[in-house]
Parts: structure tokens; sequence; C-alpha cells
């Protein structure tokens, strides 16, 4: 039985066809050709073997945007991972209003980064309300420096980061906790585990699976920040130009009548090679977990 | 949790104490979530003459009022920048739905030679961060002749490979024998799409379409990427330019925020339930 012409999933896929080879496959081949060239935006430019890796080995303002990433990573990981699960173990009863609340608590995720970014700009300016409140009930007499001191900034956009994320994988992780044994828990309870042992023993280990997954996708997010510390703390990021991010110096090496579109793509390579990593570890331990049971 | 030995916080009825707590702990969240959201709407609503610095904090405007946002329909040309974020978002959603479906559908009812192959291809994408092949795609759109135009920010996305894995995963579900039945029956592949296979797709189909929507209205990078002229900027990027350097006034900037904010916040409130549903259905998980 012949189901169609031998053209026709061709002829229906040709626009996604076009669009993978042209958007996806083309561009990642060439910024790779582009990393080891000088091309500019408005002139072309010629091979230069490895100048731009060592250029970026060299450049400062990568290792600023590398220890960010890393403390980005250090705090947002753990953070998002558990209390991502806190909040789906609050939502997932259905309760009167608990729609109102889950729909509320996703938001800030529906949300751009550059308008909670503004709004907390807002929130944690020199006189805006965190200063206000901090000093009226007599915490500080100085105001606290959010938007202009090197770490506060950094730690004000991981802050915000966490925030945002919040309710993001709230469902995924609600339909993980629903296949959560429910006899492990009342022969837990039986054995006398009060709510918090039973949350580290049972509930954990239950959703293990899930928090790996979510841990590798907001490690992989935490190195992709751009517009929470653009906005934040301005295009050249911060009062010293330090709190950057990887995908911002991208930006500002391509940007501008001239942007130097080969640093900017080894740039790019770099950050390809780090997002590679957690995903590497995430395969890896699949396939353990496949070859274990 | 106050709840009693024995009791399970996920599957038992909950006790009196305990459904207290768990309405304080949801409030506590809630005001955590969408209070920085609400105080940025009360900046937008004071007027001129009330101090929005004081260390004498009023939650609500004393004297609320609309003009800031007549201010920053003065200061940038706000509506216009929403009509051009709202153009990219249409364009995209209409492209991903498409284009989507049609290649979904290929890949996941249709047999011919090269298929494992070229879904290898499409899934392989997906270890690509957008941001990685940003300078190559503006490299592309500028040469293209599309720099600084909105047909060139809505371009690259107009058909995502997550999409089309997406699709893909929802016409697998089809059962084999309702499609087999319009093959004896003479339906072509393009009768048997529209009418066995869509109808069968409708959940997964609304979450592309809204997740499209956000993605392209939240958009920031490639937007600053691609335009430059001020009168064609999206929301996102022209609030970029508001903020500390066509304006300094908070409560303008508010209000700017406040028109990028409300309209995907009330698109979510109007659809969330296809959004949830389509969710449960495994969509996201892809």
């Amino acid at each position: 039985m012949r189901s169609h012409r031998f053209y026709t999933p061709w002829l229906l896929m040709l626009p996604a066809l076009v669009w993978l080879a042209l958007f996806s496959v083309w561009p990642a081949i060439n910024t790779v050709t582009l990393s080891f060239t000088n091309v500019h935006q408005l002139t072309g430019g010629h091979f230069i073997g490895f100048k731009n890796y060592w250029l970026l080995w060299h450049d400062p303002h990568m290792r600023d945007a590398i220890l960010n990433t890393v403390i980005f990573m250090v705090i947002c990981v753990p953070m998002l991972t558990f209390l991502r699960l806190l909040l789906a173990l609050l939502v997932q009863r259905n309760i009167p209003g608990i729609g109102f609340f889950r729909t509320a608590f996703y938001f800030p995720v529906i949300a751009s980064a550059v308008t909670v970014a503004l709004i907390w700009k807002w929130l944690l300016d020199d006189r805006g309300l965190i200063n206000s409140l901090a000093q009226s009930m007599g915490f500080v007499h100085k105001t606290i420096p959010f938007l202009t001191d090197r770490w506060l900034l950094l730690l004000s956009a991981v802050a915000l980061t966490v925030w945002k994320g919040l309710g993001y994988y709230m469902v995924l992780y609600m339909s993980a906790l629903g296949s959560v044994r429910r006899e492990l828990h009342e022969a837990a309870a039986v054995d006398g585990a009060g709510t918090v042992r039973r949350f580290w023993s049972v509930t954990v280990p239950g959703v293990r699976g899930t928090m790996i997954l979510v841990s590798v996708l907001i490690s992989v997010n935490a190195m992709r920040v751009f517009g929470e510390l653009y906005i934040l703390g301005g295009r050249t990021g911060g009062v010293g130009g330090q709190d950057v991010s990887i995908v911002m110096l991208v930006q500002q090496a391509a940007s501008g009548s001239d942007g130097r579109l080969g640093y900017a793509s080894a740039i790019s390579v770099f950050l390809f090679f780090l997002t590679a990593v957690p995903l590497l570890f995430l395969t890896r331990l699949n396939k353990n977990t496949l070859e274990e049971s | 949790m106050t709840a009693a030995r024995g009791r399970s916080p996920i599957f038992d009825a909950p006790t009196r104490h305990g459904l207290v707590l768990r309405y304080l702990t949801l409030i506590a969240v809630l005001l955590i979530s969408i209070g920085p959201m609400l105080w940025e709407l009360s900046t937008s609503l004071k007027s001129k003459v009330e101090d929005v610095f004081t260390q004498n904090i009023h939650l609500l405007p004393q004297h609320p009022t609309l003009g800031n946002y007549g201010e920053v329909r003065r200061t940038i040309p706000v509506w216009h920048f929403a009509v051009n974020s709202l153009t990219v978002a249409f364009i995209n959603v209409a492209g991903n739905v498409i284009g989507a479906t049609l290649a979904g559908y290929v890949l996941a009812r249709l047999k011919f030679k090269g298929r494992k192959l070229l879904l290898g291809v499409f899934v392989s994408t997906l270890i690509l961060p957008a941001e990685v092949t940003i300078i190559s795609k503006f490299q592309m759109i500028t040469n293209m002749g599309l720099g600084d135009s909105l047909i060139g920010v809505a371009l690259p996305d107009l058909i995502a490979m997550t999409n089309v894995l997406l699709m893909r995963n929802a016409f697998l579900a089809l059962p084999r024998e309702v499609e087999e039945a319009a093959i004896i029956d003479g339906a072509n592949t393009v009768q048997r799409l529209r009418h066995v296979g869509l109808p069968a797709v409708k959940g997964v189909l609304s979450v592309i379409s809204i997740f499209t929507f956000i993605g392209a209205w939240d958009d920031f990078l490639w937007p600053l990427l691609v335009l430059q002229t001020p009168d064609k900027l999206t929301l996102t990027v022209g609030l970029s330019y508001l903020d500390g350097q066509w304006s300094h006034d908070p409560r303008t900037i508010a209000a700017g925020t406040m028109i990028a904010l409300l309209p995907i916040l009330a698109l979510f409130l109007v659809l969330q339930r296809f959004f949830f549903r389509g969710v449960a259905e495994g969509a996201i998980k892809g």
C-alpha cells in the first residue's frame, strides 16, 4: 500500500529543511570559520589562525565573564533545583484557589528579562524601595550600592535570575511528584520519619531524574545569561565593566558600526564548548542509569 | 508543615492547621513573585507632585494618574514599538505553525529514505544554544540586506527546530490504524494531515503558538543586534534605551515597563488553560 509519492515528504518539509540548513547548520559551521578570521561588519577579513583565541585567552573581560558565570552557576543550580521542588510541593495539591496561585507564580517566567530587570532596577535603586525600607527600619544607615558595587550587582542579577526562574519547570516537577510512590511515604511515616526526613529520603530520591535534568538545564541557562545583567548594570557591565557575561562580550564585540565578528565568533565557539559540558554529563549519566537497570 | 505523624503531606486530606499554613506560605510566595510587579505598577501611576524617592513609603499612589503613560508616548514612539513587537510575534507564530506542522507530520508519519538521518540532524541542532550562532546569523541577515528591518528580526526564528520536533512527537501519538483507514479511503497526504492529523495535535499546536508569541515578544539580544533606527525598534530594545538614555524619571520608565509587561501577562491569563494542559501533555519535555 503506497501512502504517498516519493517527493511528497520532501515537498512538505521544504520550508523546514531550508531553515534547518540556512539558520542552524550553516551558522554553526560559519561561526567556527569566522572565528579564525578578522572579519568586521563592514570590511571583509582574512584567515588569521588562532589569533582570536589567543586574544580571548588574554582578555581580562573574559576572565571576569567566566568568573561571573561560575558564580551564577554555583548559586543558581542548587537554589533553583530545590526551590522549584519546594514550590511544586506547595502548589501540587488541588485546594481551592490553587489555579490562581499557579498562574501568578508563572508571571515572572512569562515576562521578558528586560521588563523584570527594569522592575528590579527600580527596587534596588539607591533611592528605591529596598534601600528606603532598610534605612527607615534602621537596618543600615548608608545606601546599599546594589547597582554600582561589583559584587552586589552580580549577586542582584543572580537573585533576579532565581526569582524569574522559580515558576519554570513547576509543571515538570509536579508530574514527577505524581509518580513518587505513595507506599514509600506511608512506610517511612510508619517508621516514624517526620516531614523533613521524608522529604529528603523519599521525595528527593523519587524525583532524582527530574532534578538532574533540571539542574543541567539551569547550568546551561546560567552560561547564557544576558538581558538581566545588561539592564541592571548597563551595557558596559557595571561601573567598572566587570559585571559582564559571556554573551554580553559577544554582543559588545559584534555591535557598533564596525563590529569585530571574527572575535565575537571565537567567544561564541568557546561558549558552545562550555554549554556542551553539562549536556555531555547528562548523556553520560543517562547511559549509566540505563546500563544499571 | 505541622501535619501529624503518619500523614502524608502529598496524599492525605490536609489538616486544618496544615491548610492554614499552606495558604499562608502560598500568599508569602505570591507577594515575592508579583509584589515587585505591583510596586512598578503603583510607581507608574504616581503623579509628578508625589515624591517617589521619599523614605516615607506609600504603597499606593496618592493622586493616581495615567499621565506617565502619556509621558512615555512623548519620549519614545512606544505604540510604534508595540506594533513592531506584535508584527514580529505574529510572523513567527504563523511561520512556526505552518512550517513545524508540515515537517513534524512528515517526520512522524511518512516513510522515506533518509528519515532517520534527517531526524538525527534536527535533534542535534538542539544542543546549539541560540546565542552561539547569533553572530553568523547577524552577518547573514546583514548580507541579505535585511539588517535594521523587522523581517530581518523575524526571519531566523520563522521555523524553530524545537517546534518541528514537538510537532513530530505530537503526531507520533496518532494511532496507525486511523491513518491506514484514511489511506484505504483514498485520502492523499495533505488530506490526511488536514482531516486526521491536525485535529489530534491542536493542544500541542496551541502551546507552540503561545510559546512562540511570548518568545518573540520577550526577545532582546537578537533585535538589539539587528535593529538600529529608533522607529524600527521592538518594545524590549526600545525600553532598554528609554532607561537612563531618554528618561531618568522612574515613573516614566515604570509606565514603559508596564506597556511591555501587561499585554503579555493578559495574553497568558486568557490562554493559560491551553498552556498548562499542553505542558501536561508532555509538549515541553520534548
